[in-house]
């Protein structure tokens, strides 16, 4: 039986994004022209959560997307049956600072994925990576702006990310592997 | 676990409720494809496609090419005139030699029913039907559901009456198998010269007279007149196929409700269908088109995801 270590519960959950909202505000300085763009599946849900953070603090009503780099991995031709392909839509990047917003950053391939895609939608003046864990292992010479918290972790460790519009609770935990 | 595709897409009549429900989901997100500025996702980079056509066709030829491009698949088209076929080859010597070129998989249209199950079993690519013969059209049926589901939110309890040459038509079995499959009611209307002799063993209601059709029915799928086919005399003029067996607006003018409009193309104006039904608000002739594309998009995509025989399993970047 593996171990399950808390990292965030419910109360830090919170916390942590309300410290990401104010840190993307201010690394953005200011909502002109800030764009959130969300990754499938649980990044949309914390891109959401962020902009109506952002919204009540600054009053603004920022453009909010998702993003499915199914499409744009490069891993397509070696894992066999295909993997689910989930809903893209996302407003005008041109000129932007657009914010990817993704639950564990690890590797680094699905930033790398979401890039090329923005790449067939527009030109954003400035990208930045907000996650809200970095849990190391990168394999890509990648890194995030904003994070909510760092953990390290081995290759057999799993982080799971809960949010309550999909698992009715807020927590994020740790399983380690043997 | 989600279920897959297999090797080859033969037909409707031997997948699951499950893998064509897998298909039309996948469909959802290639839509969105097509609507932006750069109309091309990098899944399918490096796979070499081959459209093997064997039959006249524009729509389906083309709609199958543009599903390739989109993926970035690299693709060639074979037709029989102009061909080593024309010399006498044979459709496996034919298939065998593309191969030997290293092809990743071949979209086959022949006039024998059978022919994409035949090469499916002798050649390594993966084999896609795009029409057999009488036999299927599984991504004319796909595509038809799909539009089906886009305009009432579901298959299952929906009344589709068939309508016209149900002999004939790959396009009626592969609506015919996988409408049941999905738990829709099928209905074909036709003359009887034009119904096949086992067609209410496929589980279908016949509806003699089209007036009993539109009364009965949410969708008609009018079916193109194959006058190409018909030397044996199924009816006795086109005038009158029109005068007893046309979709009319004064026909559709008595059905109980709004009738959704579908129609495989090309059409037969004047003939199987009148011009302002075709036009209509209710025909969803021209959405159909945009849709083929998007379903052939995830059979491509599902299919070079191969079985699950040699399947590894995801590592996903958690």
């Amino acid at each position: 039986m593996p171990s399950r270590t808390p990292l965030l519960d419910d109360r830090a959950f919170g916390r942590t994004l309300a410290r990401m909202a104010s840190e993307i505000v201010e690394r953005s300085r200011g909502t002109e022209e800030l764009v959130l763009v969300g990754i499938q599946r649980r990044g949309v849900e914390l891109a959401d959560r962020l902009k109506r953070l952002v919204d009540a603090s600054e009053g603004s009503n920022l453009p909010c997307g998702k993003l499915d780099i199914t499409l744009y991995r490069d891993d397509l031709q070696t894992i066999g049956p295909r993997p689910v392909v989930g809903e893209t839509s996302l407003p005008d990047l041109d000129g932007k600072t657009v914010v990817i917003v993704d639950d564990v950053l690890y590797t680094g391939r699905t930033v790398r994925a979401a890039l090329d895609e923005f790449a067939d939608f527009g030109r954003p003046r400035r990208v930045l990576l907000c996650v809200l864990i970095d849990r190391g292992g990168r394999e890509l010479p990648i890194q995030a702006d904003i994070v909510g918290t760092s953990v390290s972790t081995g290759p057999k460790d799993r982080v799971d990310v809960f949010v309550s519009e999909l698992d009715g609770r807020d927590a994020v935990e740790l399983v380690r592997g043997k | 676990m989600t279920p897959t595709l297999g090797k080859d897409l033969v037909g409707l009549e031997p997948l699951s409720a499950e893998q064509i429900l897998l298909i039309l989901d996948t469909a959802e997100p290639f839509k969105e494809v097509s609507e932006r500025a750069i109309k091309k996702v990098p899944a399918l980079r490096g796979k070499t496609i081959v459209n093997l056509f064997f039959e006249a066709s524009t729509r389906t030829r083309i709609s199958f090419e543009f599903a390739e491009k989109r993926l970035s698949a690299d693709t060639v088209n074979v037709a029989a005139v102009g061909s080593s076929v024309s010399k006498g080859e044979t459709l496996v010597d034919t298939a065998k030699n593309l191969e030997a070129m290293r092809i990743d998989m071949v979209v086959s249209r022949h006039g024998a029913s059978g022919a994409a199950q035949f090469l499916g079993q002798r050649i390594r690519s993966n084999v896609i039907n795009a029409g057999d013969g009488k036999h299927e059209h599984p991504t004319q049926g796909l595509l038809d559901m799909l539009t089906l589901r886009d305009r009432f939110k579901r298959i299952k309890g929906l009344k589709v009456a068939i309508c016209g040459d149900i002999l004939h038509s790959r396009v009626a079995r592969s609506n015919i198998w996988g409408l049941t499959k999905l738990g829709a009611e099928v209905g074909v209307c036709g003359p009887a010269s034009l119904l096949p002799r086992n067609v209410r063993e496929l589980g279908v209601t016949i509806l003699p007279r089209i007036e009993d059709a539109i009364q009965w029915a949410d969708a008609l799928n009018v079916l193109r007149l194959q006058l190409e086919r018909m030397e044996g005399g199924f009816f006795p003029s086109l005038r009158e196929y029109n005068r007893v067996f046309g979709v009319t607006t004064e026909r559709l003018a008595r059905a109980p409700k709004d009738l959704l409009i579908l129609h495989p193309g090309p059409m037969n104006r004047g003939v199987e269908i009148d011009s302002d039904v075709a036009d209509g608000p209710h025909s969803v002739i021209l959405p159909q088109v945009t849709n083929g594309v998007a379903v052939r998009m995830a059979v491509l995509y599902l299919l070079a995801g191969g079985s699950p025989d040699w399947a590894q399993g995801g590592a996903d970047d958690r």
